[in-house]
C-alpha cells in the first residue's frame, strides 16, 4: 500500500471538496482526502500504480475542476 | 495578508469607490451602463472567466457560475427594462468579492493561529564539534550525538542528560504550566523549554522519531480524518447547489407560463426571473462548506494547547457522544506507586518502626521494599544490619543493631509463633515483630491521584452517565478505590484478555449512539484502546506504544485532562451544530422569502456572504477551549 502528501494549493474550502471527488475519480487512486485547513492532499495508490504518472493524471483532473488550483508535486 | 489578498483587497477597494462616485454622476442612456461596467468588471472579471471555464469543463454549478449567471442576469434585466438600476449586480459581485476575500483571510489567519500554537518545531539543534557549537538542522543529528542546549532553547531532540541541572517548561507538550527539574541521567523529551542551566543532551532518536515531530504530524494530519458532520455537509452540498439551481430555473419559467396560459394574466418575466437570480446568489455553500472543518481544525488545535491531542476530527465526534468512561486503575486513577499509608498497633514511635523495618528489607529491591525505604526517608547504614534472611513469600528476618527483626505478612508471623493483630486496612500489610515481640503493622498501597475525585465530578458534570474501572487488582483494593472516588461500577481481578472481555459485554450493553471510552495508561492496555468506541491514553509524553494504540492522547497524566478533553469536544461539536442549523436554517428562509418575492438581492447576499463571515467566525470560537 502507497501513501503520500502533497502540499496543495487552493482558495475556497468547496473547491477543495471538488479537488477532493476529482482525485478519487482517478484511476490508480485507491483513496484521496483533501485537508483545506493544512492545505494537504493525502493519495493513497491502487497496486502497482505508478505515484508520479498518477498524480500528473490528479493534477489534470483537479485543474479541470478547479482552474485555480495547485497540486506540489 | 498575502499577496493575493491584497490585490484582492485593492480591486474590492476601487470597485467600490467608483459605485459610490457614479451614484452621484448624473448620465444615463449607453453611457451610463458603459460606466457601471467598468467597476463590475473591475471587481469580478476573474469570477466571469472561472464560469466560463467551468463551462467548458463541465463543471456547471460551481459557484462563479451561480455569481455570473447572477449579475449577469441583473444587469441585462435592468438593460431589459430600461431602469438604468446596474447597482444591485455589482453590489452582489462585490459583496461575493468581500465575502471570499473575508474567508481567505480569516481562514488563513486561523491557520496560522493554529500553527502558531503548535509552535514547537526546533529549528535547529547545537552540536558540539572541537569545542566549539555548532547550529545544524536537527534532521541531521545522528542518534549517540551529544547536543546543548543553551537556557531559553527548545530541546529539538529525545535523549538522555548526561551534563548539566535545569529545570523544563513543558506547557507547549502538556498544557501544564508547573516546571519540571532535570539533571544528569534524566531522560528529556523535545518540544521542552530549557529555562536555567546549559543542558548536555544524548540523542536517542532521530528529528523525525522525536516527540515533537510526532506531535505535529499527528496533529497536522488529524482534520483528515473527517468528522461525520463534515461528510455529511460535503454530500449536502453536492446535491444542495444543483437542487437550488433547477428551483431557480423552475422559478423563472414556471409561474410566467402559468400566469399567462391559465389565468390569462400578465406573464411578469421581470419579476420571476429577479427572483429566480436571487435564488442563484443564495445557493452557494460556502457558509457550510468552510465553518464545519474549520470549527474541527480549531477544536483540534484549541485541544492541543491543553495538552490534549486529538487524532482526527472523527474522535472528536465520538469523544463528544461519550456517556460512558472506562478507567484502568493503576495509573489512570491512582498513581500506581506504593506509599506507606499507615502504621497501626504501633508499641514504638512510627519513625522508630519505620526505620527497623526500612533497615531490615534494606537488601531488598521489591517495591514494597523500596516504599519502605523511601518513606524512611534518610540514608541507609547498612552496617547496622546482620544476618539478613529472606523468606520468599513471607518477608525478611534480619538484626538490627543486635536486635532481632522480623518483617512480613501474616504467615510470617504464624510460623515465628508470634500472634498478631489483623488488619482491616486495604493494601499490603507488612506485620513487624521486633525481639520476638508484636510492634504493630506498617500499611502499604497504591494511592489514589490528588485530582482523581475532582475529575470523577468534572466528568459527570460533561455528561457522563456511567464510570466503571477495571483492574488486575485483588477485590478488596478496587472495591475500596471505587467506593472513594464513588465509580458506579468495578471490575477487579482482571487478566488483560479479561479487559477486553468486559469492554465488549459494554460496548454491547449500551445504546449505539452513546459512546464508551476507555482511558489507560498505554502501557499494557494497548488491545482494549483499540477495542472501545474511543481510546484514551494518559501521561504519554515519550511512550510511543500509546500515542500510537490511543485516539486521543493526554499528554499529562492528570485524570481531569479527561473532563477538559470531553468538554472541548462537546463546545466544538456544539459548535458545528449550531452552524449547520444557521446556515442552514437561514438559507432556507431566504429562498423561502425570495421564492414569494419579499427578499430582494441585498437580503441575498446576506444569506450568502453574511451567514458564511458569522459562521466562520462561531467557528473560530472553538479554538479557545477552557
Amino acid at each position: 500500500m502507497m501513501k503520500k502528501t502533497y502540499k496543495i494549493d487552493v482558495d475556497c474550502a468547496n473547491c477543495a471538496n471538488k479537488m477532493e471527488e476529482a482525485a478519487r475519480r482517478t484511476a490508480g487512486v485507491k483513496e484521496a482526502v483533501v485537508n483545506f485547513m493544512t492545505l494537504k492532499m493525502n493519495v493513497e495508490f491502487e497496486e502497482g500504480a505508478d505515484p508520479k504518472a498518477v498524480m500528473q493524471e490528479v493534477r489534470a483532473n483537479c485543474k479541470k475542476v478547479e482552474d485555480d488550483c495547485e497540486i506540489f508535486l | 495578508m498575502n499577496k493575493k489578498q491584497k490585490k484582492m483587497l485593492i480591486r474590492i477597494l476601487a470597485a467600490a469607490a467608483m459605485l459610490i462616485a457614479l451614484g452621484f454622476a448624473p448620465v444615463t442612456g449607453p453611457a451610463r451602463f458603459l460606466l457601471y461596467m467598468v467597476p463590475y468588471l473591475t471587481v469580478g472579471y476573474d469570477i466571469l472567466i472561472k464560469a466560463f471555464k467551468g463551462i467548458r469543463n463541465r463543471q456547471v454549478f460551481d459557484e462563479c457560475f451561480l455569481m455570473a449567471v447572477a449579475t449577469v442576469g441583473a444587469v441585462a434585466l435592468a438593460l431589459y427594462e430600461q431602469s438604468g438600476d446596474y447597482t444591485e449586480a455589482i453590489a452582489v459581485m462585490l459583496f461575493y468579492q468581500i465575502g471570499e476575500w473575508f474567508q481567505s483571510y480569516a481562514v488563513g489567519k486561523s491557520r496560522r493561529n493554529i500553527s502558531e500554537l503548535m509552535d514547537i518545531r526546533p529549528d535547529y539543534a547545537n552540536v558540539e564539534q572541537d569545542g566549539t557549537l555548532e547550529r545544524v538542522d536537527p534532521d541531521e543529528v545522528e542518534i549517540g550525538s551529544v547536543i546543548v542546549v543553551q537556557p531559553g532553547e527548545k530541546v529539538p531532540i529525545d535523549g538522555t542528560v548526561t551534563e548539566g541541572v535545569s529545570t523544563l517548561n513543558t506547557s507547549a507538550l502538556t498544557g501544564e504550566s508547573l516546571p519540571r527539574d532535570v539533571k544528569a541521567g534524566d531522560a528529556i523529551i523535545s518540544g521542552c523549554i530549557n529555562m536555567t542551566g546549559v543542558l548536555k543532551i544524548r540523542t536517542e532518536k532521530e528529528f523525525g522519531e522525536s516527540t515533537v515531530s510526532r506531535i505535529l504530524d499527528l496533529v497536522e494530519n488529524a482534520s483528515s480524518r473527517k468528522s461525520k458532520s463534515e461528510d455529511f455537509i460535503s454530500k449536502f452540498a453536492r446535491v444542495y447547489t444543483p437542487a437550488v439551481c433547477y428551483a431557480a430555473l423552475a422559478l423563472a419559467f414556471l409561474p410566467p407560463v402559468v400566469r399567462m396560459l391559465a389565468f390569462g394574466v400578465p406573464a411578469q418575466w421581470g419579476t420571476w426571473i429577479y427572483r429566480a437570480l436571487t435564488f442563484l446568489v443564495i445557493s452557494c455553500p460556502c457558509a457550510l462548506v468552510i465553518s464545519i472543518p474549520l470549527s474541527f481544525f480549531a477544536g483540534i488545535g484549541g485541544a492541543s494547547r491543553e495538552g490534549v491531542l486529538i487524532k482526527g476530527s472523527n474522535y472528536l465526534e465520538t469523544l463528544s457522544q461519550t456517556r460512558t468512561v472506562v478507567f484502568d486503575k493503576t495509573g489512570t486513577l491512582t498513581q500506581g506507586v506504593f506509599e506507606v499509608n499507615g502504621i497501626h498497633h504501633s508499641e514504638l514511635e512510627n519513625e522508630r518502626l519505620l526505620e527497623y523495618a526500612a533497615l531490615a528489607e534494606s537488601a531488598s529491591s521489591h517495591p514494597i521494599s523500596l516504599s519502605l525505604q523511601r518513606a524512611y526517608g534518610k540514608e541507609i547504614d547498612r552496617s547496622r544490619v546482620t544476618e539478613i534472611q529472606e523468606l520468599s513469600g513471607n518477608g525478611v528476618t534480619a538484626r538490627v543493631d543486635g536486635v532481632s527483626v522480623a518483617a512480613g505478612n501474616e504467615k510470617l508471623m504464624d510460623r515465628l509463633g508470634i500472634p498478631f493483630i489483623r488488619c482491616h486496612s486495604v493494601g499490603t500489610i507488612i506485620h513487624m515483630a521486633i525481639d520476638g515481640k508484636y510492634a504493630g503493622h506498617i500499611v502499604i498501597s497504591d494511592v489514589i491521584k490528588p485530582h482523581a475525585k475532582e475529575a470523577i465530578r468534572a466528568l459527570r458534570a460533561a455528561g457522563v452517565r456511567k464510570l466503571v474501572m477495571l483492574t488486575g487488582d485483588r477485590k478488596s483494593v478496587a472495591d475500596q478505590v471505587a467506593s472513594q472516588l464513588g465509580l458506579d461500577e468495578v471490575y477487579s481481578e482482571l487478566l488483560p484478555a479479561d479487559k477486553v472481555e468486559k469492554v465488549e459485554a459494554l460496548l454491547q450493553g449500551k445504546p449505539e449512539k452513546e459512546k464508551l471510552a476507555f482511558v489507560g495508561d498505554g502501557i499494557n492496555d494497548a488491545p482494549v484502546l483499540r477495542r472501545a468506541d474511543i481510546g484514551i491514553a494518559m501521561g504519554a509524553m515519550g511512550s510511543d506504544a500509546a500515542i500510537e494504540a490511543a485516539d486521543v492522547v493526554l499528554m499529562d497524566d492528570d485524570p481531569l485532562q479527561i473532563a477538559k478533553a470531553i468538554r472541548i469536544s462537546r463546545k466544538c461539536l456544539g459548535i458545528v451544530y449550531q452552524n449547520i442549523v444557521f446556515a442552514i436554517g437561514i438559507k432556507l428562509i431566504c429562498l423561502l422569502l425570495g421564492a414569494v418575492g419579499i427578499a430582494n438581492m441585498w437580503l441575498a447576499i446576506f444569506a450568502d456572504v453574511g451567514v458564511m463571515i458569522l459562521a466562520v467566525l462561531n467557528a473560530i470560537r472553538a479554538l479557545f477551549a477552557k
